[in-house]
C-alpha cells in the first residue's frame, strides 16, 4: 500500500506483481496514453526470441564518463558517483555484452532538453547521457555526477525524486526494458507516481540503488551499486 | 527453481531524444545499398486517445532479412543470412506524431517445424506516458499469407486490420502506411509479450 489514492487499470504486460499497470490516472499522461483494450496473448516465436545485438552501437569508453563526456574539455558540476552492478537474467545468469544506454538531469535537477524549460541552471560541461556494454561478468560502470530531483507539471509541486533512466536490449525483444534508478533514503518516493505505479513494495525497492562504500573510491568518487533482471533467452510466455 | 525478480519498467519521460535519437544511436535506414531484398518505406503516426498526435515517442522494430532470416545466433536456419543487415530500427516521432524507416520487406519466418508466419515486423513503442513499452507487429495488407498466421489469429477478428499496414504507392517508392493508436477508436492490438 503506498500513499497514492488513485485509478490503476487492468491492462497490464507482465507480471502483475512486478510491471506497472498502463493506466495510472496520478500520473496525467497515462490518461490519454494508456492502452485501454485486453493485451493479446501469443506464442513466443523465432521474432520475440531474438533480438539486435551490441552491434547497433560503437561504444567508446568516453561514452561512459558523463562527467566529461560533453566535448568541451571541462568537467560536471556536482557530486561525483560512480554507478555499477550487474545485468542477469531472471536464473541470475550474467548478460555479457549488452548495451546500456542512459540519460539524467544535471546536478540542479535539469535536463539539456528544450522541453525543460525550468529555472534551474543548465551545466555547459554536462550533456546527461551515457552508454556502455556490460563485460563478460554482465557488469556495466559509469561515472556521472548525482543528478538533483527536478520539478514537472504533472500535479501542484511535483517534483521527480532523483533518477537515472536506463534503456537495456538483452538477449532478445523479450528482455527490452526501459526503467529509472532512484537514490536511497529519499523523501520524494513515497509521493512519486511513477515510482508507485509499480504494484508491490518489493518490486518498488528493487528500482532503488544502494549505497557501496567498497564502490566508493578516496578522494574521487561516491559508489552506488545497482543490478538490473532482464527476461532470459528462454523466457516464457508471461502467465 | 526460484527466480529472481525481474527489475519494473518506467516510463521513458520526455526527455530520452539527446540520448536515444543521438545521431549514431537513432536508425531510420535499414538496409544498406548492398542488402537484399524489395525496397519499402514505413511511415505512420503514433496517435493518442483523443487522436491526436504523440509527438515524443519512441518507435522500435526489429525484422528478419528479405530471405526471412534474423541476425541473431538463436535463428540458425535454414534461409540465408545477409551480413549487411542487423534488422533493427529506432525512430522517434515529429510534432505531427510521424515516424519512418526504410528496409526490405522481410521474408516468411517459421512458427515451429510445420507452419511458416506471414511476413511481419516487429514494433515496440515507447513515450511519456506509457509506464511499460507497448508491443505489437506491422504485417502487409497485401500478403495472402496472413489468413494462416497463427499469431495474428489470436487478434480478436474486429481487431486484426489495426496490424495491417496499407499498401501505396509515391512515385517508385512503396510505402506501407501503419499507425499506432495508444488507446481509443481503433486502438491498436497489442501483446502481452
Amino acid at each position: 500500500m503506498n500513499d497514492i489514492h488513485t485509478t490503476i487499470g487492468e491492462i497490464i504486460r507482465g507480471d502483475r506483481e512486478v510491471f506497472p499497470p498502463y493506466l495510472y490516472e496520478a500520473y496525467q499522461s497515462t490518461r490519454r496514453r494508456a492502452p485501454s483494450l485486453p493485451l493479446i496473448d501469443v506464442p513466443l516465436t523465432i521474432s520475440e526470441l531474438t533480438g539486435p545485438g551490441p552491434a547497433i552501437s560503437a561504444v567508446t569508453p568516453e561514452d561512459a564518463d558523463l562527467t566529461r563526456n560533453a566535448g568541451t574539455g571541462g568537467e560536471a558540476i556536482g557530486q561525483r558517483i560512480i554507478v555499477t552492478g550487474r545485468v542477469l537474467d531472471d536464473r541470475g545468469k550474467p548478460v555479457p555484452n549488452t548495451l546500456l544506454e542512459i540519460w539524467q538531469a544535471n546536478a540542479a535537477g535539469r535536463y539539456l532538453h528544450k522541453r525543460d524549460q525550468w529555472p534551474g541552471p543548465l551545466d555547459p560541461n554536462f550533456l546527461g547521457m551515457g552508454r556502455c556494454l556490460t563485460d563478460e561478468e554482465g557488469v556495466y560502470r559509469f561515472l556521472t555526477i548525482r543528478p538533483g530531483a527536478y520539478p514537472w507539471k504533472n500535479h501542484p509541486n511535483a517534483w521527480r525524486p532523483a533518477h537515472i533512466h536506463f534503456s537495456l536490449f538483452g538477449p532478445s525483444m523479450l528482455s527490452r526494458l526501459v526503467t529509472q534508478m532512484y537514490f536511497p533514503d529519499d523523501p520524494l518516493h513515497n509521493i512519486d507516481p511513477i515510482l508507485q505505479s509499480v504494484p508491490t513494495a518489493e518490486a518498488r525497492q528493487r528500482l532503488i540503488s544502494t549505497y557501496d562504500h567498497s564502490v566508493t573510491e578516496p578522494e574521487w568518487a561516491l559508489g552506488y551499486r545497482w543490478d538490473i533482471v532482464l527476461r532470459g533467452p528462454y523466457a516464457t510466455p508471461f502467465e | 527453481m526460484t527466480k529472481l525478480l525481474l527489475t519494473a519498467s518506467q516510463t521513458v519521460g520526455p526527455f530520452f531524444a539527446p540520448a536515444l535519437l543521438r545521431e549514431d544511436a537513432r536508425r531510420h535506414v535499414l538496409a544498406q545499398p548492398e542488402t537484399v531484398g524489395e525496397r519499402i518505406r514505413i511511415e505512420g503516426r503514433v496517435l493518442d486517445g483523443d487522436g491526436e498526435p504523440v509527438p515524443d515517442a519512441l518507435v522500435e522494430i526489429w525484422q528478419a532479412n528479405a530471405h526471412g532470416r534474423y541476425n541473431h545466433s538463436a535463428d540458425q536456419g535454414p534461409a540465408a543470412l545477409d551480413p549487411s543487415f542487423i534488422g533493427f530500427g529506432r525512430s522517434g516521432t515529429d510534432e505531427e506524431g510521424r515516424y519512418w524507416f526504410e528496409t526490405v520487406k522481410p521474408g516468411r519466418v517459421a512458427f515451429d517445424e510445420k507452419q511458416m508466419q506471414a511476413p511481419h515486423i516487429c514494433v515496440t513503442v515507447f513515450s511519456r506516458g506509457l509506464l511499460n513499452h507497448a508491443v505489437t507487429r506491422l504485417y502487409f495488407e497485401d500478403e495472402p499469407s496472413n489468413a494462416g498466421d497463427p499469431v495474428l489469429r489470436c487478434v480478436p477478428a474486429e481487431r486484426r486490420a489495426t496490424l495491417l499496414a496499407r499498401r501505396e504507392a509515391d512515385g517508385a517508392t512503396v510505402v506501407y502506411r501503419f499507425d499506432i493508436v495508444l488507446q481509443g477508436a481503433n486502438e491498436t492490438a497489442f501483446f502481452n509479450v
